[in-house]
């Protein structure tokens, strides 16, 4: 992690949807390299907040800028720089694995020469070669989700932002999609990663926690549960969810 | 570009590996086009007849023997004067008279050129233009028959007229609303599933997420459908016109430009469909009751639209494909230039407009 250099700067993000505000007045930055956890229950608020540093949707106000680039005016720009995975893993079941490289290779504009030979890389590394040119829907999903990522991250963004990226996936299969993760962050890529597994909070380097559409804590996993006194990320999750009321 | 052409790629692969879709594409118009086709063209088995015989010779008395003989008629009643055609129509009792003019033998000898006259029941148009295709054969062939050893050949003229009906419409309309249904099956009701299926897996948000701007995405998703409505439309209007005989008098161009804009407006109603609905089942229902419905039973295709009540006509006005097979009949059937459908195309025009207007609106709240 590099903390002289931040690729997330966020001041004062509000996001209202007419009398609600889903996001109120946020503001946080984040390191190159770190692995940042955005934690909180459902309807806190914390999809709306991806979308804007995504470039999916426009802020009410604040000033916001994702590896560089302003989520007004260089949309374009900040998404060519980015990573996006979802829990849905977001690969098409009917294409073989190295067409969905190809293709989404292709979209981020890298030539085939490139994409072939950062495919094989990307395969023998995974161990998928045999894999190859089979279809996505006969893979078990644990070789999906680590695809999915290393999909993601194919074409060497800043950010990769991941929302909930393991739900549904047993726990061993979740260590090792975090080694995953730990790697791509070592390699410099910035880790923005949302979940519901307080037992992955504990991984990421900083954790914040949004109550309500604000952010009510955010620290290292280490201080904040020494702030609160708690014995794991769990009791510090429950102390300040209990405080919400906008739970879905 | 690369990118663009990455996409379209893939959107051939989903379409080619799915053999839901390949069905629908390729299986459907051809199966519909061959039901319509002889579900209408029931074999003709003692069709009952009347003759009118001004002149009594032996060629006309042969003649009337060869239509006994071919079992496709029978011929149950003599006439004596035309006054009687109408009523004998009216009554049901037969579907077909066949008049000889004075001295048929005479001048078919004479001058080489008789003529006869054909008249048929064509409140059932269908199977009127049938009939009366089968008499013809069997006059061609006994003119064939007589004319073997004759140096100067001579030739029945049959002239034929329809009674109730005489503009025999709704015969060949099978052609134009297959159409309509098929180009909206496949441009609408595709689109919008394979669109609303991106939403649904999750990827739509990838490729929204990615450098791929919104219109790209869009483009990408209907091009393929676009390209294979068009083949389609070749298909049926050649199938049409290969297998079943229906004409194409008017412009072959002037068809295909009305068919490439009614395949725009289905796309951007597909386009629409999928901004509103959030999954596949949505996406199909919307367009199998909302599309498909109103397309087979309310465009004029199968049931006529004068016959319906007052409130479903008027409603029969805001459905597209009306419009789409007012414009096929024409072209086809009639023969007409644009000038006769400029008004239809125009509404075809401002309702596509409409849609994506409307789509882009939804786009846009949902990016707000």
């Amino acid at each position: 992690m590099n903390k002289d250099v931040k690729v997330i700067k966020v001041k004062n993000l509000c996001k209202k949807f007419g009398d609600f505000t889903a996001n109120n007045n946020l503001s946080f930055e984040v390191s190159k390299g770190e692995i940042f956890g955005f934690l909180g229950a459902n309807g806190a608020g914390k999809t709306t907040a991806i979308k804007i540093l995504c470039g999916l949707s426009y802020p009410t106000s604040g000033e916001i800028s994702v590896a560089g680039f302003d989520v007004y005016k260089q949309r374009e720009q900040l998404k060519r720089n980015i990573g996006y995975m979802s829990q849905k893993f977001s690969l098409y079941e009917d294409l073989t694995v190295f067409e969905n490289i190809r293709f989404y290779g292709g979209i981020y504009g890298l030539s085939k020469e490139v994409i072939h030979r950062k495919a094989d890389d990307l395969l023998k590394k995974l161990d998928l070669q045999h894999a190859r040119n089979k279809r996505i829907s006969s893979l078990p999903l644990g070789w999906k989700q680590k695809l999915a990522f290393s999909v993601a991250i194919f074409h060497n963004p800043e950010i990769v932002f991941l929302d909930e990226p393991t739900g549904g996936v047993d726990p061993v299969t979740r260590r090792q999609f975090w080694d995953l993760i730990y790697e791509a962050a070592r390699g410099g890529i910035t880790i923005f990663v949302t979940t519901h597994y307080m037992d992955e909070a504990e991984y990421c380097d900083r954790v914040s926690i949004m109550v309500d559409g604000k952010i009510e804590a955010l620290d290292t996993p280490a201080k904040l549960k020494e702030d609160f006194n708690a014995g794991d990320m769990d009791q510090v999750f429950l102390a300040l969810a209990r405080t919400a009321t906008n739970v879905e | 570009m690369n990118r663009f052409i990455g996409f379209l790629k893939k959107e051939f692969y989903h379409i080619f590996r799915d053999k839901r879709s390949m069905l629908i594409l390729f299986g459907m118009p051809i199966v519909q086009i061959m039901l319509f086709g002889y579900v209408i063209n029931t074999d003709l088995k003692d069709v009952k007849m009347a003759v009118l015989d001004h002149s009594k010779d032996e060629y006309t008395a042969e003649i009337i023997n060869k239509i006994t003989s071919s079992g496709y008629f029978q011929i149950n009643n003599n006439l004596k004067s035309i006054e009687q055609a109408d009523a004998i129509f009216r009554k049901g009792d037969v579907k077909l008279i066949l008049v000889f003019e004075p001295d048929f033998g005479k001048k078919l000898v004479k001058d080489s050129k008789a003529i006869v006259q054909i008249l048929t029941d064509a409140s059932d148009p269908n199977t009127a233009s049938l009939e009366v295709s089968y008499l013809q054969g069997i006059l061609q062939n006994y003119n064939v028959e007589i004319n073997q050893d004759n140096l100067l050949p001579s030739s029945i003229q049959a002239n034929s007229r329809m009674y109730f009906n005489a503009n025999l419409e709704s015969v060949f309309m099978f052609i134009p609303g297959i159409m309509a249904t098929i180009l909206m099956l496949v441009s609408a009701m595709m689109t919008s599933i394979s669109i609303a299926r991106e939403k649904e897996l999750g990827t739509m948000e990838i490729l929204l997420v990615s450098p791929l701007n919104p219109l790209q995405i869009i483009l990408g998703k209907v091009a393929p459908y676009l390209a294979l409505s068009f083949i389609n439309a070749l298909v049926i209007v050649g199938m049409g016109y290969f297998v079943f005989g229906v004409p194409v008098l008017g412009s072959f161009t002037l068809l295909m430009a009305e068919s490439v804009l009614f395949i725009f407006l289905a796309l951007s109603i597909g386009i629409f469909i999928s901004t509103v609905a959030k999954n596949q089942q949505v996406a199909m229902m919307l367009s199998m009751f909302v599309l498909m419905l109103p397309t087979i039973i309310l465009s004029g295709f199968i049931f006529p639209i004068r016959n319906m009540p007052v409130p479903l006509q008027v409603i029969s006005y805001i459905i597209p494909p009306k419009y789409f097979i007012v414009i096929l009949k024409n072209i086809m059937l009639k023969g007409v230039g644009f000038e006769y459908v400029w008004k239809e195309s125009l509404i075809l025009l401002a309702m596509t407009f409409g849609f994506i207007g409307l789509s882009l609106k939804k786009f846009k709240i949902r990016l707000q």
